[in-house]
């Protein structure tokens, strides 16, 4: 760590520096499992998951055809992680966003195999599922007191169980195959438009989707920074009961976000599953990309921009997972690394109060500032359980 | 309708165990949303032991080591969460998804490292098969066919229960939920009661983990988890307002939906109706969210549970 320059005690990059450190050491402890699993193939297998499509460097072709792949199965996770920061923001934690991502799936798999329309209105039906599911959380969390994390964990099982029984009939799903039947063979018309597909290898899942992510992110970024909207999130976020005080509406705010960030997680489904890359299979338990989500919106230090590189990263690490050796390894192996950084995640408060603590006889103030931003984030979080709670009554009294 | 009852009565101890864990941890003041990671951990820990244990085990010793595997590896696995949350104020909901997916991933690794190396190459698979350690649980009351394992729940109700109401130590714990600055200026250590409340919660889901896959199955597949039950118990757990007998009724309630998803084929009438097995399994979701927009307007939940405790503040 190089101290005494400026640059380190922003609180950006300290964030980025802690976050650094989260994929770090979660690398190095997969390493470890790696170790105790089987010793003498342990490097070679953290190797393999580093080098990941970088293993065909030698053809150009192969080299960006693999790097698109990687970019395509980037955009769900991506989109999910800014449903779920852009909730937290405002102080909701939107476990729901796996559950919105469902039913964006079962949408826009639906309108597109079954219904035959064309991929703009899919895509559409995926932003309107995911929108109906979160405004489902949204009411019960604003009206009738429900924790959203509960409500949310409700709301992705019966998503969950809505899909298969949807996605199962004979119109949608291929009964030899048990998945959903290829939207390009059935409705050409209904897969997204192509992106670059030249310059990555011709992969033809290379779609509008890449581009539209990036331009969601940065529109997170403007409407949370720089309009009045954003500013009365974070408001509602940081001190619910000071921000109706000021004459904002709470209740209307909490029911949009997790209106606006059910839309996003449809939209990540839709941008995924209407490029044609994957089909639906009848699930057990709800897809992973909303909970994948909460890590890399944490990874990426809360930030929109963060969360693409975030995302990147997780999503690098998790298809590493296919390159090991499945003599030696599982590919899970990827996802306990990932589920490792995630945990980490947590300690990036502490991490940053270690920053400053080094730091505090150089620069004071700014070290102030951070804490400053902490404080806040901490008092968005207990905003939002306390949201859950009546003010009166002790423990005492049942005694 | 008497497997109903059989299905009832486990569904309601897993219910009743995770649910209670639940409620002494949100009562010292931590928030555990990983109780569905530490029955993952806790169940892994029981089936490796049930695997493990010779067939010519006696039925006391194995059922014994089977709980207290899963007790202690439950116990372990809430470490991660009282130390990430207690000493390093962790932001809890995060942590709790944090150790769902870690329970997931690296029980689905540890299983399939132990399949594969048992199997000397064969078997990649993330499943487990105690037939015989399923079987030693079982015993007949009448025509029912019970399991030792519910036998322990309703041991471990009553305790709980007892413990709750009637000891200094619970008073203590909840306390701290309530105003852990207040408890601290009696000489309370929170820091040890919040402590004390995650591994209780820890030993109390461990074991519902374990009751979970083996009361009713004799295999178990690892990668699926425990499919959503620690949730639901956390949904019991609210409706049952952070009160141990609250709890109890609230969880054979949930436990009767969740059973109808498995033996509906079997009751006459339920099966003529034209609702198929998906159906049923989403009922227990909609009726405990339909239960919680009921009830939690007068939601009593301890009040500084989700808040790291620092010394310093107000």
């Amino acid at each position: 760590m190089k101290e005494k320059t400026p640059f380190l005690k922003r609180p950006g990059v300290q964030t980025a520096l802690a976050s650094l450190l989260c994929a770090v050491l979660g690398i190095l402890i997969g390493f470890i499992v790696l170790l105790l699993m089987n010793p003498a193939h342990a490097a070679e297998g953290m190797w393999a998951i580093l080098k990941n499509f970088f293993k065909y460097s030698n053809n150009t072709k192969n080299l960006m055809y693999y790097f698109g792949s990687t970019l395509v199965k980037s955009v769900p996770v991506i989109l999910c992680a800014e449903a779920i920061l852009f909730a937290y923001k405002a102080g909701l934690f939107n476990i729901g966003a796996a559950g919105q991502y469902t039913v964006g799936i079962l949408a826009c798999v639906y309108t597109a195999v079954a219904l035959h329309w064309n991929w703009f209105f899919a895509l559409l039906a995926a932003i309107v599922a995911g929108a109906v599911w979160g405004l489902l959380g949204g009411i019960v969390k604003a009206f009738f007191n429900v924790n959203e994390v509960i409500a949310g964990i409700m709301l992705n099982w019966i998503g969950l169980y809505l899909t298969n029984i949807v996605l199962g009939r004979e119109t949608v799903m291929d009964t030899t195959k048990s998945e959903t039947y290829e939207i390009v063979k059935v409705n050409p018309s209904g897969t997204l438009p192509g992106f670059l597909q030249g310059l990555f290898g011709g992969n033809q899942y290379m779609t509008i989707a890449i581009p539209l992510a990036v331009i969601i992110a940065i529109l997170i970024k403007i409407v949370l920074n720089k309009t009045t909207f954003g500013y009365e999130l974070k408001a509602t976020g940081y001190n619910k009961e000071a921000a109706r005080y000021a004459g904002m509406n709470a209740k209307r705010n909490i029911v949009l976000t997790l209106v606006i960030s059910g839309a996003i997680s449809g939209l990540a489904a839709g941008s995924y599953y209407l490029t044609g890359i994957e089909h639906f299979k009848i699930a057990s338990s709800v897809p992973g990309m909303g909970f994948n989500g909460i890590a890399v919106a944490f990874l990426g230090g809360l930030d929109p921009i963060g969360a693409i590189v975030a995302g990147l990263f997780v999503e690098y690490i998790t298809l590493g997972g296919q390159y090991l050796n499945t003599n030696y390894f599982n590919p899970q192996v990827a996802d306990l690394m990932v589920s490792i950084i995630i945990y980490l995640c947590g300690f990036v408060l502490f991490i940053k109060h270690i920053f400053n603590k080094n730091k505090a006889s150089v620069g004071a103030v700014n070290a102030n500032a951070v804490t400053d931003a902490d404080a806040a984030a901490n008092e968005a979080a207990k905003s939002a359980i306390e949201k859950t709670k009546t003010p009166d009554t002790g423990a005492e009294k049942e005694v | 309708m008497l497997l109903l009852l059989q299905y009832t009565l486990i569904f309601s101890s897993v219910l009743i165990l995770v649910a209670l864990g639940g409620m002494f941890s949100e009562r010292s003041g931590i928030i555990n949303l990983g109780l569905e990671g530490i029955m993952v951990f806790g169940a892994m820990a029981g089936a490796m032991v049930m695997v493990l244990l010779p067939e010519s085990t006696p039925k006391a010793v194995l059922i014994i080591l089977t709980l207290a595997a899963s007790a202690i590896m439950g116990m372990l696995a809430s470490l991660f969460i009282a130390v990430a949350c207690i000493n390093f104020k962790a932001d809890q909901t995060l942590i709790g998804t944090a150790v769902n997916m870690l329970a997931t991933a690296s029980v689905t690794v540890i299983v399939k490292a132990f399949n594969t190396k048992r199997s000397g190459g064969t078997d990649f698979s993330a499943k487990l098969d105690y037939v015989s350690g399923h079987n030693k649980f079982v015993f007949n009351a009448g025509k029912l066919q019970l399991s030792w394992f519910i036998i322990v729940a309703a041991v471990l109700l009553v305790c709980a229960t007892v413990l709750f109401y009637k000891t200094k130590f619970a008073l203590r714990l909840r306390a701290c939920g309530e105003h852990p600055q207040a408890a601290d200026s009696v000489g309370i250590n929170v820091f040890k009661m919040r402590y004390a409340g995650v591994l209780m919660s820890g030993f109390l889901a461990g074991i519902g983990g374990i009751i979970y896959i083996a009361a009713a199955n004799s295999t178990w597949h690892f990668n699926y988890g425990v499919a959503g039950a620690g949730f639901l118990a956390l949904a019991v757990m609210i409706f049952g307002q952070w009160k141990p007998e609250r709890i109890a009724w609230a969880a054979v309630l949930f436990a009767i939906f969740k059973s109808l998803s498995n033996v509906y084929m079997g009751i006459g009438f339920l099966s003529a109706l034209p609702i198929t097995g998906t159906v049923y399994n989403m009922f227990p979701y909609i009726v405990s969210l339909l239960v919680l927009v009921f009830t939690s307007g007068k939601s009593r939940a301890p009040k500084a549970e989700g808040i790291p405790y620092d010394k310093g503040s107000r």
